[in-house]
């Protein structure tokens, strides 16, 4: 009895198979984000669907719910599967998709890391689309954090993800200025956090920050979820004269925290950018009018000329933009 | 033989005439799971043109067929009357111990013993605590499961580790007549357990245990023996899953399998066994796990956005409970 159904539905379903795969005349391209519920990445998102409509390519954009290390490895096998031309990706780890990504790039994808690169693991994507030069941002938000609070007295950090790649990098950095540069020799790091990039924990991780050191000088959170919500706690607590916050944050997000003074200034680029020139670097590539060899240069509508640098890295801005109550009502992202 | 004695004893006899052979056969939960399947094959295939294709499912089905390895053990367990809601932690601090040991400098043949000897060890402790200290297994599981996630992240950190020999990496890459190996694990383990289950003595006191457990001790079942012995079989079959997420990710961090707890427990209730124990099979958890498979791989190469992969998931669990409850109610009578 069970053969018999099993047989009618096989049979059924094997009707179903119309094995077309669709004209690919365009170039496709998919960006699997960090997860959804993100709306960092909805400026990025934003980027590519405005370049694509000027190129002429198909874009999509297809998110796992968690920022889980392994959560997007069935994304890029069914996006492969869909046989996308490129799969651009903010990693969620630095090497749990390694072999994914190979399996990949043998069957033809392109694969770019966008806004976060597979650290120490370039040989799995072809080249990778970040902000600004990383290795600036770590030094450049403890220079910002230390301004606030005259470079004295107890900071923490609230990360994004334990194996969030980026954000590690940039802590790294940080705890090397701390620890060489004299001029910080008076700011001491009590905590790093992690809340996970969800509002909820991050919430609740900030808030144990200022229970748990009362003498709290200054807060670095270099991930939009973190800045947002430590600045909610800040405010609710009452605590902006004590207890200084800066980080990475989207305008949108931190400008009534700026208006209301709860946030003196706060440090970001445009992710709009990343996409529009991932989406012109994988057309162009794709095209055969750019090279994607180290020190070749292309130009990009809006950003000017765009050198591939080391590793296969490119850059859409060269430092790192602060936004404070001067300039915040220039940007809408 | 039946019949004459029925007519001539009527008067004594009181009991419902038996079923229909059809009826016994058919109105079972896995029919249900069955169909399930059947719906969801041909509703993927209508979803997305990109489904219908053999190898990327099987390549797809890797990425839950480590949780559906561990569900058919915890088949058996359930039916037993007990539960144990911590192997997915337990494939991380087994895949730790595999890693730690390797990196330490330990042979990698050994490495992977030490893997199952940890496996074992935590099996053993979650059925002395719960068979020894007559606990409820869901909360020492509980404790357990948070217990050893500690663990693995003191052992392993906040770092994956990897560098692991070639041989060692991409499993579910490696195929057996074009199926990948933990697949071929997968099946090869549902035909033994269900043999177990359906067959042997052992098989028929698992399900007495389940149904009474004061009627199976009266009838002189090693109650405490057969239920240990589930739980360090849970172990064991966790480290196996490990050491497979393992090799398929060439990297190993303690937050490996988080939430595949639930994953599993899925599976095991979508398949129609009965959670408080005595009625079950490994066919419907066999099923179910497929099903899962489906489901999540039909939405994802469809592009449907992760939230309603969620609510589908949900639903059904619902469905399958009250189903299952349903039908057990209709045959008890």
């Amino acid at each position: 009895m069970f053969k018999k159904t099993l047989l009618a539905g096989l049979a059924l379903s094997v009707a179903m198979i119309s094995g077309v795969a669709l004209a690919q005349d365009k170039v496709s391209i998919v960006y699997i984000p960090k997860n959804t519920g993100n709306p960092y990445f909805d400026s990025l998102v934003q980027g590519f669907v405005d370049a694509c409509a000027e190129l002429g390519c198909d874009f999509t954009t297809a998110a796992p719910a968690t920022a889980e290390a392994t959560s997007q490895i069935p994304f890029i096998t069914a996006q492969t599967q869909r046989g996308v031309d490129v799969i651009a990706i903010s990693p969620n780890s630095p090497d749990a998709m390694n072999q994914v990504l190979d399996r990949a790039r043998e069957k033809g994808v392109l694969v770019l890391a966008v806004n976060g690169d597979l650290v120490d693991n370039y040989e799995h994507r072809d080249a990778a689309i970040l902000p600004v030069d990383f290795t600036k941002t770590g030094p450049g938000q403890v220079e910002l954090l230390g301004s606030m609070i005259g470079y004295e007295g107890e900071i923490a950090i609230l990360s994004a993800t334990t194996d969030a790649p980026d954000q590690n990098t940039w802590i790294a950095a940080m705890e090397n200025s701390l620890a060489t540069d004299p001029k910080y020799a008076k700011m001491n790091l009590v905590a790093k956090v992690y809340g996970d990039d969800e509002p909820q924990k991050s919430t609740t991780e900030a808030e144990a920050l200022l229970q748990t050191y009362p003498n709290l000088k200054g807060i670095i959170s270099p991930t939009t979820v973190g800045v947002a919500a430590a600045a909610q706690v800040i405010q609710s607590a009452g605590k902006a004269e004590t207890v200084k916050l800066t980080g990475l944050g989207t305008p949108n997000q931190m400008r009534p925290f700026v208006k209301d003074g709860t946030v003196q200034a706060f440090q970001l680029w445009s992710p709009y950018n990343e996409g529009w020139l991932a989406a012109h670097f994988a057309v162009g590539l794709k095209n055969g009018t750019i090279s994607n060899e180290v020190g070749s240069t292309f130009e990009v509508p809006n950003l000017g000329s765009i050198t591939i640098g080391e590793h296969n890295v490119m850059n859409t801005q060269a430092e790192l933009t602060t936004f404070d109550a001067a300039n915040i009502d220039e940007f809408n992202f | 033989m039946n019949s004459t004695e029925a007519t001539t004893t009527s008067t004594v006899r009181d009991a419902a005439a038996a079923r229909p052979r059809w009826q016994v056969l058919l109105i079972r939960p896995e029919t249900m799971t069955l169909a399930l399947l059947i719906g969801a094959i041909i509703v993927a295939s209508n979803l997305s043109p990109f489904f219908s294709d053999l190898g990327f499912i099987l390549e797809s089905s890797t990425y839950y067929i480590e949780y559906a390895l561990v569900a058919l053990v915890l088949t058996l367990v359930i039916i037993s009357g007990e539960i144990d809601l911590s192997p997915a932690a337990m494939m991380a601090l087994s895949a730790c111990v595999f890693a730690w040991c390797y990196q330490a400098g330990v042979p990698i043949e050994l490495s992977m013993a030490a893997s199952l000897v940890a496996g074992i060890l935590m099996g053993l402790v979650n059925g002395i605590l719960v068979i020894r200290f007559q606990l409820p297994s869901i909360i020492v599981t509980i404790g357990t499961l948070t217990l050893y996630r500690g663990l693995a992240q003191v052992l392993a950190g906040d770092r994956s580790i990897g560098k692991f020999p070639k041989w060692f990496n991409g499993i579910d890459y490696r195929l057996v007549f074009d199926v990948p190996v933990p697949v071929i694990l997968f099946i090869v383990a549902s035909i033994v357990l269900a043999l177990v289950l359906g067959t042997t003595v052992v098989g028929r006191q698992i399900y007495q245990i389940g149904t009474s457990e004061v009627a199976a001790r009266h009838a002189g079942i090693r109650v405490r023996r057969i239920k240990t012995g589930l739980f360090v079989l849970m172990g064991i079959v966790s480290s196996i899953a490990g050491l497979l997420t393992a090799s398929r990710l060439a990297s190993v961090r303690y937050d490996m399998a988080t939430g595949g707890e639930l994953q599993m427990v899925l599976m095991v209730m979508l398949g129609g066994t009965y959670i408080f124990g005595g009625r079950g099979t490994i066919l419907g958890t066999f099923l179910a796990s497929w099903l899962l498979v489906i489901i999540a791989t039909g939405m994802t190469v469809a592009n449907i956005a992760v939230t309603s992969q969620l609510i589908v998931m949900g639903l059904l669990l619902i469905v399958s409970i009250i189903a299952t409850n349903a039908i057990y109610a209709r045959t008890q009578r």
